[in-house]
């Protein structure tokens, strides 16, 4: 199994993924984003696992986002198994995933304020309160 | 008084617009796109029923997320017309407790602790791919007998996942003895778990450097017991179900998935076997040893729920025969790595040396340091593709610590599987994909 990391950039990231679909990379098995905060500059790296059944490799793209702008295309048109992955990626860490279908939060409460993931969300930091729960005088 | 059901406030009662619950309207149909992901359409639609049904007789279901067909709490929200599903919106979250944020402030020592309560069914996979991640940053490798104590450990959790998979699976469709009959084999490998681990789940046994402890005194009894039973019961289940016209009526020619919709959507595992294509990574990407171990990959073609109920069933015979071959050639030697830098030493040296004391001091307080760097390894869990994605910044905790589970991934196909078919089978094609919410939400 050969495996490969290959770094871009945001303005090439989604001719890159196009080439790796035609290149009969089937799957795209995973997204994730590593918050670099206070250690790197930009800040947010988005990290998307792709997996080659027929040929058997695994290549990994890493992108850094912009920290003005938090945004990068979507990849749901090309790889639908992305949808659930940008949404998660937008709700724990607030990078917008443009054109993406339906960008709402995944995992947290859709009123929920801040991104949990992000190094500089304490956590505890927020007690939990559940909606609606009858008020203790 | 609180006015908990808001019946006096000025919106007047009931909001269905806008709940505790979020939204309760599908996405409008104006956004293709979405309605795409919503019915599957994006790969083949491959079934449609056709009625003459007018869009009033459209109407909206909440099914979940306190549901007990929708193993644990998976909430589904689905547009129905007459007794057809038409649209699917699955929403979880649930059972979200932040795993990952944990992980971050967990050091690697203490990590499988976490890792392991994720996919609540397949724990000792889990702990599995947070070692191995941890190894392949380390740099070690563990002993023979570490790795084979490993496969003999996550085949039989193999096994002891799809027998749950099978009764769950069973009762959702009304075989309630299937559902006895499961949970009862289930229970000889627990007891064997909880012998060696010493808990039933989240075992928190395979850690970074090796496992916790050697195997108890008199293991092979109760492996010869477990691989002697386990097949004359899975006879039992055939005789029960295999040829049974009710159970094939249920099952056959539902919910169908073809390899291109599983590839499109990143289904792995046994329902991508059971859709036609041969993929394991135990063969493909072998772990742990796995590549010394004579096995069969079960392949079937039809892709329908019935194949992926029968493709459990001839796994778990594949996996009694890797456990048979992990109990006859167990190899003699150390169970951890007698690195003391990574796992501690045993108890009783503590008395006798000081620089025993002062690695476990040291595991146990400050953990062990790993490398800067990052590593994402897969295995091949019950589900699919179980991925840990793990970037160190040299300390001894992980600067960000993702864990890929399959039944996140699995469930983005439920759409595909359940719309243009009827709701009674909504049902059978939740639980011919398996997922374990606590995988789902992590």
């Amino acid at each position: 199994m050969s495996y490969e990391i290959i770094n871009t950039s945001v303005a090439e990231y989604k001719k890159l993924v196009e080439s790796l679909h035609s290149e009969s990379f089937e799957m795209m098995v995973d997204l994730t984003v590593v918050d670099w905060f206070r250690k790197k500059e930009p800040r947010f790296e988005v990290v998307v696992q792709f997996l080659s059944v027929s040929k058997n490799e695994r290549k990994t793209v890493k992108v850094f986002v912009d920290d003005e702008e938090l945004s990068i295309p979507s990849i749901t048109d090309i790889y639908p198994s992305a949808n659930f992955y940008e949404r998660e990626a937008y709700d724990m860490f607030g990078i917008n995933f443009l054109e993406h279908p339906d960008l709402t939060r995944i995992l947290m409460p859709d009123d929920w304020n801040g991104h949990p993931l992000r190094k500089n969300y304490g956590s505890g930091r927020i007690p939990v309160q559940f909606k609606n729960a009858p008020k203790v005088e | 008084m609180f006015d908990f059901w808001a019946t006096n406030s000025e919106e007047g009662g009931w909001n269905i617009s806008s709940t505790d619950e979020g939204s309760q309207k599908m996405l409008e149909e104006e956004n293709e796109k979405q309605i795409k992901i919503q019915t599957g359409t994006d790969v083949i639609d491959d079934f449609v029923i056709d009625e003459d049904t007018s869009d009033d007789e459209r109407m909206i279901v909440n099914m979940g997320p306190q549901h007990p067909s929708t193993h644990g709490v998976l909430r589904l929200q689905a547009e129905l017309e007459g007794e057809v599903v038409r649209r699917v919106k699955p929403i979880i979250g649930y059972l979200h407790t932040g795993m990952e944020k944990t992980g971050e402030e967990l050091n690697y020592f203490q990590g499988p602790t976490n890792t392991t309560r994720m996919d609540y069914l397949s724990p000792l996979f889990n702990e599995l791919v947070f070692s191995l991640t941890t190894e392949k940053l380390v740099g070690i490798e563990v002993p023979d007998r570490a790795k084979n104590i490993r496969i003999l450990m996550t085949e039989l959790n193999r096994i002891s996942s799809h027998l749950v998979a099978l009764a769950t699976g069973g009762m959702d469709i009304g075989a309630l003895s299937m559902m006895i009959f499961g949970f009862r084999e289930r229970e000889l490998i627990l007891n064997f778990f909880e012998k060696t681990t010493g808990l039933r789940m989240n075992h928190n046994y395979i850690r970074p450097g090796g496992v916790a402890a050697d195997l108890p005194d008199g293991w092979q009894k109760d492996i010869e017991e477990i691989l002697k039973i386990i097949p004359e019961k899975l006879q039992d289940y055939d005789d029960m179900l295999l040829d049974n016209p009710i159970w094939k009526g249920r099952l056959q020619n539902v919910g169908i998935l073809t390899t291109e919709e599983c590839f499109a959507y990143g289904v792995t595992g046994p329902s991508l076997r059971a859709s036609g294509h041969s993929w394991d990574l135990r063969k493909a990407q072998p772990y742990s040893g796995i590549e010394n171990f004579e096995f069969e990959v079960p392949v079937l073609n039809e892709g329908d729920v019935f194949a992926r109920w029968r493709i459990k069933v001839l796994e778990i015979f594949e996996s009694l025969k890797i456990v048979e071959q992990a109990l006859n050639k167990m190899p003699k030697g150390p169970y951890k790595v007698q690195d003391k830098k990574i796992t501690p030493p045993p108890r009783k040296r503590l008395d006798e040396s000081m620089e025993a004391l002062i690695h476990h001091f040291k595991i146990y307080t400050e953990g062990f340091k790993v490398p800067e760097g990052d590593a994402y390894v897969a295995i091949e869990s019950p589900r699919g593709e179980l991925g840990c994605y793990i970037v160190s910044d040299g300390s001894s905790k992980p600067y960000r610590m993702h864990v890929r589970g399959p039944s996140f991934c699995n469930l983005q196909a439920l759409p595909v599987i359940m719309t243009d078919s009827p709701i009674a089978d909504a049902v059978a094609a939740i639980a011919s994909l398996d997922p374990v919410i606590g995988d789902v939400d992590r």
